[in-house]
C-alpha cells in the first residue's frame, strides 16, 4: 500500500509539471484528490491494514496528499503569472505617442510676473492697495510735490479729460496711490500697489501709452535709506536669482528725496556689456527714494516723527527681461501664439 | 547738456579715462547719457601741400596734384576741384583712410592717371563752413591753420575734443554749465575747482549817457545787468572758441553772439546781445507786455503777447521775450557799430508760463524756466567783457548798469545733524566726513547749520543735504539692512475673489489677455449701439495719440473682438482668451467724500475736495472664444464653473433681447444671448455675436463672448461653504424621457419636475435632447435622469412611482407628455 502510495505522488509531480493550463490544473486535482480520485481510493482501502500499520500509513497518506495540494497551488499561482505576463505584453502601447490634453489656459505673462512680485512682497509683510486710474491733479502731481508749472511734470506727458479744465487725468503714475494711503492710513504703513498708468507715448518696440508700474511705499519710524535697499535687493534676488547685481544711481523725483534711479545687471550679459544694455552692463529699472518731507506733510503726516521710502517699477521691463522678450507690443496683442508659452 | 572735456580741463585738473570719467559722474549724480569722440570716424587723413598741379591728359575737368604728405615721395592724387593750386595746404584722405558716414578712400585710376587718395572738402571730414568760415563749401578745404605737413587732420583741425552728453535733472539747473560740472568733477574725485573771476581793462565812458534801464515789474525781473561795447568789430570767433561752441553742440555765428553763448554754457547765464541803434530811445524797460502786442522772435515767427508775459522793451516796442529769445530787428547784424550785453535774473515760473504759452522754447528758456543763479549776474556780464577783450572785438566801456532787486540776506541755511542723516541713510558717517562732502560742492557748514551756495535753488531742507552726502559718499557705499516692524499682510476680499476668477478661468482653459483701457470711440456702432444707447457715454481723452485710442472704455467686450479678430486673422484656428479689467463709467452727479472720510486720518486736517465728479471704475471678467469646440453651450459651461466655484447658484438665465440693463445686447445674436440673473441682480450677458458685429471685426467665424460684473458677482458669491453629511440611504433613479413643443426652454421642465417631486429630488440631469426622425415636427424629445433620496430611510419604490406620476402631472400641465 506503501508502494502504491508513493506511486501516485510520483505519477501526481509528473503530469503537474508537465501541466501548462489551469483548467488542466482542475483536472489533475480531481483526478488525484477528488472523492472519487486515486488517493482517495487507497485510503478506502485502510480498514483492512493492522492496527500498527493503519497509524503509519494514515501519515503517509496525510503528506502525500498535502504535498500533492500544495503543488498544485504552487502550480497555479505560476500558471497564474505567466497568463498575466502574457496578457500584459499583448496590452503593450506606444508610450510616445502624444498625450490626451485636457483644456487648461494661461496667466498673461504681465499677470504671471505681478502675481510672483505680489508674493513676494506679501511675504515681507507688505498689503496691497488698489487707487483710482482716472484721477486728479492733486493725487497724481500736487500732493506728490509737483505743483503747478513744475518742471518734471513735462517729462511725464499726460493725458487729461475732457471738460476738467485739465485737473482730471489718466494717472501717470501708481504713485498716487501713495497719496490715497496716507490720507486714510496711519502709519505704520507697508503697501504695494500695481497697476495701469497712462502716458502719452505713441507705440513702438518699448513704449506703450498704456503700461503697468508697481508702487512700494514704507512709512514708519525710523525707516532709513539702507531699508530701501535691502528691501529692493532681496526683491531682486528672489525674482533673478542670487547672482544678480543691484546699483544705485543718485536722481531726481520731486516726491523723494534722497533720490535714485535702480540699475540692475544686465539680463543677457549678467554685467559684461552688451548691445541690451548699451555696453553698459546694467539696464534702468525703477525709481526709488525716501518720501519726501513734502509729500508727508501733505497727506498729514508728520515728517519729525516718521520717514518712508517709496519706489515704482515698471512691469513691462520686468516681464521683458525675465522672458527675453524683445518688443512691448506682443504684450498688447495677445496672439495666442504668444500666450501660449507662458 | 553737451560738455566739452577741453573746455572742463580749464576747471579741474582731470586726467581719466573716458569711460571711468562718465561712470564716476553717473554714480555722483551726474548722469552721463553717452560720449562722443570728435573725428573717430576719420583715419589715415592728414595735412598735405600742393606740390604742382597739371592738367589731366584724358580730362578738361580733371587735374593731377603731387602733394606732399610728410613722406619720402609726394604722393599723386587726381581731383575734379578748381580750387587747388602748387602751394595749398589741404586735408588729404590717404590709401586705406576713411571719412564719416562710411566712407573708404582707396587708391584707384581715374580716366587712366593713378591716383592714391583724395583731397577732402569741409563736408567730406563732416564739417560745415560755420566751423571754418574761411573756407568753401564745394572745393577742398584751403587750410589757414598753423599746422605741419602730414600731422593728423584732428588735430591740426582741433578735432580732437570728446563731447559728453549729460541727463541733467530740472532740480540741478546748475549743473547746465561747464563751471556746474567742473564743481560735480571735483566734489566726485576731490580735485580742486579753478574758477577765477573775470577781469577787463575797459575804456573810460559813462554808460549812463548811452543806456537807460528800467525795472518795472521787479518781481518778475529782480536783477538786470547791462553794458557796453563800442567800435565793435563783427567777424566770425576764433578757431578755440568755435571748437568749444561746437563740442558743446551750439552752432557758430558771430563773435558776439558766440561770446553770449559761450558764457551762457561756461556759467549757466543766458546773456542777450542787442544793437543799440535798434534800441528806441536808448531806454530799457523790463515790464508786462500788453495785450495783442507783437514781436518777431529770432526765428522769424511773429508771436502775439499778452500781459502776463514779460519782455525787454524799449520806448516803443518789445525787443525781447525776456529770458526766451530776442527780437529778429534787434540782434547783431554785420554792421552793427555799439553792443549792449543783457545779463538778468528772470523768475522761473514767470518764464515757464511764458514759454509754454508761446510754445517757443531755446537754450536760454531751458536754464531760466528752471531758475539760474540769482547772483551771478554782474559776473557773467564782466565775463563777455573779458572775452570781447581776449578777441579784439570792440571796446568795453568801463561803467556799467546794475539794476538789483534782489535781497542779498537770502541765503538758504539748512540744520546740519550729522546724527539725524547716519539715522535716515542708515549710515556711519563722522560729521568731518559730511562736511568735507558739503565743501566740495559748494557748500559752507558753521557748527549746525549748513549754507547752500545761491546756484543750489534746490536745496530747503535737511534731506536735501542727506541726498548730497549720500551722493558724494556713493550711493553704493551705503549698507542693505532690513527694517522691523509689524506687519499684517493679507489680500482684500476683493483681492482674493479675483484671483479666485483668473484662476478659475485659466483652469477652464482661459487665455489671459491684456487690452488698452481706452478704445476708437468707432465700437459704438460697430457693436450696433442704438444712437441713444448710455455706452455711447464716454470719458474722453482731450489730447489723445489719435482717435484710435481717445475714449475710456464703457465696455470691454470691443476690446475682446478686437483681440479676436487679431487672432482670428493671424490664422489662429481657435481662441479662447478672457480678461480681468475695467469699464469707465461717467458719473453725473457730484459725489463728495462721506463725512467720516472727509480728513486726514493722520493729523485730522480737512482733506483735499475732488472738483470734478471722478468716473465709476468696474472690473470685469470677459470671455470670448471662437474655433474648435466654440459654441453657446461651451460657453456658457464656462459660465456656470465660474459660478459654481464662486458658489452662486440658481441664476436665471433670461433671453438679452428683454434686457434694460445691458445695452451690448445689440452686439448679440437675439436668438442666442443670454442676459445672467441673480435674485433680480444681473451679473452678466453672454451669447454668439451677431453676425453683423463679426462682420465689422472682420471676423469669419462664429464667435460667442461673456461679460461678468464683478462687483455683482461679489454680492452674489456665498462665500462660507457648509458641509453637508453624506447620504446614509441609496439614491433612487428614474428615467423620463418627453415630448413637448420645441418652443418650450427645458428650464420650464426641470422647474416643473422640481415643484413636483419636492424635497427627496436630489438632482435632474438632462441627458438626451432630441429633433428628428420619430418625433413629430414641430416637437422635441427630452430626456432626464431624476435622481431622489431621503434622509429618513432607502425609498420605495411606491415612492418614487407616486413622486413620478407627480412630475408627470405637472408636466402635462406645459404640455410635456411621457415618450412612448
Amino acid at each position: 500500500m506503501k508502494e502504491q502510495l508513493e506511486k501516485i505522488e510520483v505519477l501526481a509531480k509528473q503530469e503537474l509539471s508537465a501541466c501548462t493550463e489551469i483548467k488542466a490544473l482542475d483536472d489533475l486535482r480531481i483526478r488525484f484528490l477528488g472523492k472519487k480520485g486515486e488517493l482517495t481510493a487507497i485510503l478506502k482501502q485502510m480498514g483492512k491494514l493492522s492496527a500498527e500499520e493503519r497509524p503509519v500509513i494514515g501519515q503517509l497518506a496525510n503528506k502525500i496528499r498535502s504535498d500533492i495540494e500544495n503543488a498544485i497551488t504552487e502550480k497555479l499561482s505560476a500558471l497564474k503569472a505567466s497568463e498575466q505576463e502574457a496578457k500584459l505584453k499583448a496590452e503593450t502601447i506606444d508610450i510616445t505617442l502624444p498625450g490626451k490634453t485636457v483644456p487648461f489656459g494661461k496667466y498673461h505673462p504681465l499677470t504671471k510676473v505681478e502675481n510672483e512680485i505680489r508674493e513676494i512682497f506679501m511675504g515681507m509683510g507688505f498689503e496691497i492697495a488698489d487707487g483710482p486710474e482716472i484721477d486728479d491733479d492733486y493725487h497724481v502731481f500736487e500732493a506728490l510735490n509737483l505743483p503747478p508749472d513744475h518742471p518734471a511734470r513735462d517729462t511725464q506727458d499726460t493725458f487729461y479729460i475732457e471738460n476738467t479744465n485739465e485737473t482730471v487725468l489718466l494717472r501717470t503714475q501708481t504713485s498716487s496711490v501713495q497719496v490715497h494711503v496716507m490720507e486714510t492710513q496711519k502709519p505704520p504703513i507697508r503697501i504695494i500697489s500695481p497697476g495701469r498708468v497712462f502716458r502719452s507715448d505713441a507705440v513702438d518696440a518699448t513704449h506703450s501709452p498704456l503700461f503697468h508700474q508697481i508702487e512700494g511705499l514704507v512709512i514708519d519710524k525710523g525707516i532709513r535709506m539702507s531699508d530701501l535697499k535691502g528691501t529692493l535687493e532681496m526683491l531682486m534676488k528672489k525674482l533673478y536669482g542670487n547672482d544678480c547685481k543691484l546699483r544705485f544711481r543718485p536722481h531726481h523725483f520731486p516726491f523723494t528725496e534722497p533720490s535714485c534711479e535702480v540699475d540692475i545687471s544686465c539680463f543677457n550679459c549678467g554685467g559684461c556689456g552688451c548691445s541690451m544694455c548699451k555696453d553698459e552692463g546694467y539696464i534702468e529699472l525703477l525709481g526709488a527714494g525716501m518720501v519726501h518731507p513734502k509729500v508727508l506733510e501733505n497727506c498729514g503726516i508728520d515728517p519729525n516723527i516718521y520717514s518712508g521710502f517709496a519706489f515704482g517699477m515698471g512691469l513691462e521691463r520686468m516681464v521683458m527681461g525675465r522672458y527675453n522678450i524683445n518688443d512691448l507690443r506682443l504684450l498688447y496683442e495677445n496672439d495666442v501664439r504668444f500666450l501660449e508659452q507662458f | 547738456m553737451n560738455l566739452s572735456m577741453k573746455w572742463l580741463k580749464d576747471y579741474v585738473d582731470i586726467d581719466v579715462p573716458i569711460k571711468d570719467y562718465c561712470h564716476a559722474l553717473t554714480m555722483s549724480g551726474s548722469k552721463v547719457e553717452c560720449y562722443e569722440v570728435e573725428g573717430k570716424d576719420i583715419s589715415n587723413v592728414v595735412v598735405g601741400k600742393i606740390l604742382s598741379v597739371t592738367p589731366h591728359e584724358n580730362s578738361d575737368h580733371l587735374v593731377v596734384c603731387q602733394v606732399e604728405v610728410g613722406k619720402d615721395e609726394p604722393v599723386q592724387i587726381v581731383t575734379g576741384a578748381s580750387n587747388v593750386n602748387a602751394g595749398d595746404v589741404v586735408p588729404v584722405a590717404l590709401d586705406g583712410s576713411t571719412l564719416p558716414n562710411g566712407v573708404k578712400i582707396k587708391k584707384g585710376k581715374l580716366r587712366g592717371v593713378a591716383s592714391n587718395g583724395m583731397l577732402c572738402s569741409l563736408g567730406e571730414l563732416g564739417l560745415d563752413k560755420r566751423d571754418f568760415p574761411y573756407a568753401i563749401e564745394d572745393g577742398i578745404f584751403i587750410m589757414q591753420e598753423d599746422c605741419e605737413i602730414g600731422q593728423d587732420i584732428q588735430s591740426a583741425i582741433g578735432l580732437n575734443d570728446i563731447s559728453v552728453e549729460f541727463e541733467i535733472t530740472s532740480n540741478r539747473p546748475d549743473c547746465l554749465s561747464v563751471i556746474g560740472l567742473a564743481r560735480e568733477t571735483s566734489a566726485t574725485y576731490n580735485l580742486p575747482l579753478n574758477v577765477k573771476a573775470p577781469e577787463f581793462k575797459g575804456v573810460d565812458g559813462n554808460i549812463n549817457d548811452m543806456l537807460k534801464v528800467d525795472i518795472t515789474n521787479t518781481d518778475k525781473c529782480r536783477r538786470y545787468c547791462a553794458g557796453i561795447v563800442k567800435n565793435v568789430k563783427i567777424e566770425p570767433s576764433p578757431r578755440w572758441l568755435r571748437e568749444r561752441l561746437r563740442a558743446s553742440g551750439v552752432r557758430p555765428i558771430n563773435n558776439f553772439v558766440d561770446i553770449t553763448n559761450y558764457v551762457m554754457l561756461e556759467y549757466g547765464q543766458p546773456m542777450h546781445a542787442f544793437d543799440l541803434r535798434y534800441v528806441e530811445g536808448a531806454h530799457i524797460n523790463v515790464r508786462n507786455a500788453v495785450n495783442g502786442e507783437k514781436i518777431v522772435t529770432l526765428d522769424g515767427v511773429e508771436r502775439e503777447l499778452s500781459d502776463d508775459m514779460l519782455v525787454i522793451a524799449d520806448d516803443k516796442k518789445p525787443v525781447a521775450v525776456a529770458g526766451i529769445m530776442g527780437g529778429e530787428y534787434s540782434g547783431i547784424m554785420d554792421d552793427t557799430t555799439t553792443v549792449v550785453f543783457e545779463s538778468a535774473y528772470f523768475e522761473p515760473t514767470q518764464v515757464r508760463q511764458t514759454s509754454k504759452k508761446l510754445r517757443l522754447k531755446s537754450d536760454a528758456c531751458a536754464r531760466y524756466e528752471k531758475g539760474v543763479d540769482p547772483l551771478i549776474s554782474m559776473t557773467c556780464l564782466k565775463r563777455a567783457f573779458e572775452l570781447v577783450e581776449l578777441l579784439g572785438a570792440g571796446e568795453v566801456v568801463n561803467t556799467v548798469i546794475d539794476c538789483n532787486h534782489l535781497d542779498e540776506n537770502d541765503v538758504k541755511t539748512v540744520d546740519f545733524d550729522a546724527d539725524w542723516i547716519n539715522k535716515f541713510l542708515g549710515t556711519e558717517l563722522s560729521a568731518d566726513e559730511m562736511t568735507d562732502y558739503l565743501t566740495r560742492l559748494g557748500f559752507s557748514v558753521e557748527g549746525n547749520k549748513v549754507t547752500a551756495p545761491s546756484f543750489r535753488i534746490d536745496i530747503e531742507r535737511p534731506a536735501d543735504i542727506a541726498e548730497e552726502v549720500a551722493r558724494i559718499y556713493g550711493y553704493n557705499n551705503i549698507p542693505s539692512t532690513d527694517f522691523r516692524g509689524v506687519a499684517k499682510a493679507e489680500f482684500t476680499a476683493e483681492q482674493k475673489f479675483v484671483r479666485t476668477l483668473r484662476s478659475t478661468a485659466v483652469s477652464l482653459g482661459g487665455y489671459e489677455i491684456a487690452t488698452y483701457s481706452f478704445v476708437s470711440p468707432k465700437y459704438f456702432d460697430k457693436i450696433r449701439l442704438p444712437e441713444d444707447s448710455r455706452l455711447r457715454k464716454v470719458v474722453r481723452i482731450v489730447n489723445p495719440l489719435g482717435e484710435d485710442t481717445s475714449v475710456m472704455r464703457t465696455s470691454t467686450i470691443p476690446s475682446m473682438l478686437d483681440v479676436l479678430s487679431f487672432n482670428y486673422n493671424n490664422r489662429n484656428e481657435s481662441a479662447c482668451l478672457f480678461e480681468i479689467a475695467k469699464e469707465y463709467i461717467p458719473v453725473d452727479e457730484k459725489r463728495n467724500y462721506a463725512p467720516d472720510e472727509a480728513n486726514l486720518v493722520n493729523s485730522g486736517q480737512p482733506r483735499h475736495e475732488y472738483e470734478y465728479q471722478l468716473p465709476d471704475e468696474l472690473q470685469r471678467i470677459t470671455i470670448g472664444m471662437y474655433g474648435n469646440n466654440a459654441d453657446f453651450y461651451t460657453l456658457k459651461g464656462m459660465v456656470e464653473q465660474i459660478l459654481s466655484e464662486i458658489n452662486i447658484a440658481d441664476v436665471e438665465y433670461v433671453r438679452a433681447g428683454d434686457c434694460e440693463v445691458f445695452d451690448e445686447k445689440y452686439a448679440f445674436h437675439n436668438g442666442r444671448s443670454a442676459v445672467i440673473i441673480k435674485d433680480g441682480k444681473h451679473i452678466g450677458i453672454m451669447g454668439e455675436i451677431h453676425p453683423q458685429v463679426q462682420e465689422n471685426y472682420g471676423i469669419g467665424t462664429k464667435t460667442y463672448i461673456a461679460k461678468l460684473n464683478i462687483p455683482e458677482l461679489m454680492e452674489c458669491a456665498v462665500e462660507e461653504i457648509k458641509y453637508s453629511p453624506l447620504p446614509k440611504f441609496p439614491a433612487t433613479t428614474r428615467d423620463l424621457s418627453l415630448i413637448v413643443d420645441d418652443e418650450v426652454p427645458v428650464a420650464e421642465l426641470e422647474k416643473a419636475i422640481k415643484g413636483a417631486v419636492g424635497k427627496i429630488l436630489e438632482k435632474v440631469t438632462l441627458f438626451d435632447v432630441y429633433k428628428g426622425k420619430q418625433i413629430a415636427d414641430g416637437k422635441k424629445s427630452v430626456s432626464y435622469s431624476i435622481s431622489m433620496r431621503s434622509h429618513e430611510g432607502t425609498l420605495t419604490d411606491e415612492q418614487a412611482d407616486s413622486a413620478m406620476k407627480k412630475a408627470l402631472k405637472a408636466l402635462a400641465n406645459i404640455g410635456a407628455e411621457l415618450r412612448q
